[in-house]
């Protein structure tokens, strides 16, 4: 394979001894920054598929219910949904301003930002649970008989609506599982100004949440 | 290749001394190779306990009507034999096994881009495993929905359907993260100098792989996850009773599982591309056509899956259009089983154990490849759909082609990943008996399914008796041969003898370094001039060298 003959090969290969832990802990430590960019795109490009599943179902029910979808979409509540939106598109705004700051040196300035961040999505949660509980109080839930006494594409409707903003939800608060880490790693100097692409990668899972909430939102609160 | 005086030289991975002592130097390995040799403990683990289950199956269908089980054990049997086979077994794999243990090596680097990943990939993949065999022993009893997970049924049967649901899921996300694993492995490790085109075939079929895991997977987990989530919450997503529609499940089904199964055979192509030419000393014909073809399944085989529901209700416009993309499949198959046959062709053939594995892979896969295509016929497709001709045309193209290739590629690398050689000559002899036992199970599902045998059922007809019998004794042959095979592999890592660095002459980088290789494989990063298989110019170089050695001897 290489152009060196097989013998130079095999003596290249064969240490005289043991390799020192030096050279096995630069091997290890060497942290290639493009590499992690790679893959912590291909992982997001993952997620857009899982929720694209999701979406393209949406979309079928939708084409074959369209009539109950609009019903089931007139009881949604517009004021909250646009309220989630501003705060999480706020919430990518800290994020990235996080980054910035940190990349300029200016530890403090990005740990505040992110709690800033942290503070929104937690905001957004609540939201979220005093908007499901309002629906919850007047009889909307899987199984529930008010439900069960509605049309087919209304039960679907509210179907796709628990489940694609449960998963949202969930996607949420695995961020804020995240961007905690990322407190405290920048708290203890494991990610730096010259080593921030940890933070990075936190910074683009946070943009993910964000842009699968700006489809969410039009499909259950804006179409009508 | 005389390097048994080589060895003592250097520390191989399995004498590495590291942090941790006993089992836990390997669950706590980030190493490659040691997450690709747990890969290759646990699969054929549950390789074997599905090929049991398997052999069971056959044993109730020596007789008519009860032989050793009930129709319920009967359903769960068959589900599990297919969910452990595919989900467990070949779905994973070979990119599990020999990607993670060749594919750095053979694209000259240390380790794969995340090697910590690649261990939480391989506990996910653990974690899956147990899963699916916790699910056996709760309350529901084992679930005999079929792999498939077919609402409204899945909704209905009171087994345990939502834990395999979780299994399956967890195996997904393991499949997910050894892909994404892979593909950054290959944009960023390449040894210097190696171009895309020339990087071993082997890592093309892995890097080709690698992207159907990443955008299929994903869908057939939010699949999976929303018939978990209705059977728990009762939410209406697939429900018919609650507006939903099962024909849109099946879809959503079939966009991954039938990308997947290129999931599986694409790293047997890959096995293949690398063991011809190393058995038949000579360049690989058409490298760039097989490289290519690869990406060009795993693209075409995107657009196919309605073919698993001609007859579930489609409009015909789109039966006619699955049915065409299924054909054009065959186009980029059909180029790599040229370019082999090619390669072979004015090769010095040298007929090892590995090759011998890889003429009955052409073989037994050339004819799952074309009765394939009678089965993406919409009218014939009508005729044998759901009976025992697709469970031949699978079993022909996933256990012929994926299965005996990862054994083919187990025979290939074995000296390099024990540093032992194996008895070849037994070795054949298992082969053979394998092959035998698969034709006479498996060819007579063809012609069962032709008659009218519909799969899955417990019991048959009085005129099926004959070829039942005939195929429920091909599975002891085969499961003999599967016998002698293992006890030959387990003689050989116990007693063999001591394997060369290069047992076969093979040409890409693995077999530059020592048997078993080092800890960090290299010691120093191989720097690449010239394609993967170019044996003239190792002729040449070993001929500079030995003038070289000449003249350094006249000059004495």
């Amino acid at each position: 394979m290489s152009k060196i003959p097989d013998a130079a090969v095999v003596n290249a290969a064969l240490p005289s001894g043991r390799p020192d832990e030096e050279h096995l802990l630069e091997a290890h430590g060497h942290k290639d920054k493009m590499g992690s960019k790679i893959g912590m795109w291909l992982f997001l490009l993952t997620e857009l598929l899982l929720f694209g599943g999701m979406f393209l179902i949406y979309g079928i029910y939708r084409y074959m219910n369209n009539e109950d979808f609009h019903t089931a979409g007139q009881g949604m509540n517009t004021i909250i949904g646009a309220l989630n939106t501003v705060i999480l598109l706020t919430s990518s705004l800290t994020v990235a301003m996080s980054i910035t700051a940190l990349q300029k040196g200016n530890k403090k300035l990005s740990l505040t930002l992110l709690g800033f961040t942290i503070f929104f999505a937690v905001w957004f949660l609540v939201n979220k649970y005093f908007e499901w509980s309002h629906e919850i109080r007047s009889g909307i839930y899987p199984k529930s008989p008010e439900l069960l006494n509605r049309s087919q594409g209304e039960i679907l409707f509210f179907g796709l609506y628990y489940v694609m903003t449960g998963i949202h939800g969930l996607h949420v608060i695995i961020g804020i599982v995240v961007l905690s880490f990322m407190v405290s790693f920048i708290a203890r100097d494991r990610v730096t100004s010259t080593d921030y692409s940890k933070l990075e990668n936190a910074g683009l899972y946070w943009h993910l949440v964000d842009i699968i909430w700006i489809f969410l939102f039009p499909l259950f609160y804006l179409l009508r | 290749m005389a390097d048994h005086a080589i060895h003592g030289n250097y520390v191989d991975f399995y004498d590495e001394q590291g942090p941790h002592k006993g089992v836990l130097a390997w669950i706590l390995s980030t190493d490659h190779k040691r997450i690709g040799l747990m890969y290759l403990i646990a699969l054929t683990t549950f390789f074997c306990i599905g090929a049991t289950i398997g052999v069971l199956m056959r044993l109730e269908m020596l007789t008519q009507g009860r032989t050793i089980m009930g129709p319920q054990t009967y359903n769960s049997l068959f589900t599990l034999h297919g969910l452990i086979m595919i989900f467990l077994f070949v779905i994973p794999g070979i990119p599990a096994v020999f990607g993670n243990f060749f594919l750095p090596i053979m694209l000259g680097a240390k380790d794969v881009a995340f090697p910590r990943l690649n261990l939480l990939s391989w506990y996910f993949y653990i974690g899956g495993g147990i899963f699916a065999i916790l699910s056996l022993f709760l309350a529901g009893g084992p679930i005999d929905t079929g792999w498939t997970f077919y609402v409204p049924y899945s909704l209905r049967t009171g087994t345990d359907v939502s834990w395999m649901i979780l299994a399956a899921f967890i195996l997904g996300f393991s499949s997910i993260l050894t892909g994404l694993n892979f593909i950054t492995t290959i944009h960023r490790m390449r040894a210097p100098g190696m171009g895309w085109f020339r990087m071993p075939l082997f890592a093309w079929s892995i890097y080709a792989t690698a992207w159907i895991q990443l955008i299929a997977t994903p869908i057939v987990g939010i699949t999976l996850a929303l018939v978990a989530i209705e059977r728990l919450f009762g939410v209406g997503l697939f429900d018919p009773a609650l507006g939903g529609d099962p024909i849109l499940y099946q879809h959503m089904f079939w966009i991954y599982s039938h990308p997947a199964v290129y999931i599986m055979i694409l790293p047997a192509m890959g096995v293949v591309s690398e063991i011809i030419p190393t058995f038949a000393h000579r360049t690989i014909f058409g490298y760039k056509a097989i490289a290519v073809s690869s990406l060009a399944i795993a693209f075409v085989g995107y657009f196919v899956w309605g073919h698993h529901m001609f007859s579930s209700g489609m409009s015909d416009t789109a039966r006619w259009i699955f049915s065409l993309f299924t054909f054009l499949v065959a186009i980029p198959s059909a180029v790599k089983v040229f370019n082999w046959t090619a390669t072979l062709y004015k090769g010095s053939i040298d007929l090892k154990a590995p090759l011998l594995f890889v003429l009955a892979f052409i073989f037994v896969f050339s004819i799952g490849g074309l009765t394939g295509l009678i089965l993406g016929a919409l009218a014939t497709d009508i005729h044998l759909t759901d009976t025992y001709f697709v469970v031949a045309h699978f079993h022909f193209v996933v256990f012929g082609g994926t299965g005996f290739i990862f054994f083919a590629a187990l025979h290939y690398w074995f000296p390099k990943m024990f540093g032992k050689l194996y008895n070849d000559r037994v070795a054949k002899v298992a082969i053979s008996i394998i092959v035998l036992g698969f034709m006479m199970l498996y060819f007579t599902f063809f012609i069962l399914g032709y008659e009218g045998m519909p799969r899955r059922y417990y019991d048959y007809l009085p005129q099926y008796h004959g070829l039942h019998v005939f195929a429920t004794v091909g599975s002891w042959v085969m499961i003999t041969g599967f016998i002698v095979m293992f006890a030959n592999l387990f003689y050989a890592f116990k007693k063999g003898p001591r394997a060369g660095m290069n047992p076969w002459g093979g040409m890409t980088l693995e077999w530059t370094v020592p048997s078993p290789p080092p800890q960090e494989n290299f010691e120093e990063i191989p720097v690449i001039t010239h394609g993967p298989y170019d044996y003239h110019a190792q002729e040449e170089a070993k001929e500079k060298q030995e003038e070289f050695n000449h003249s350094a001897e006249d000059e004495k």
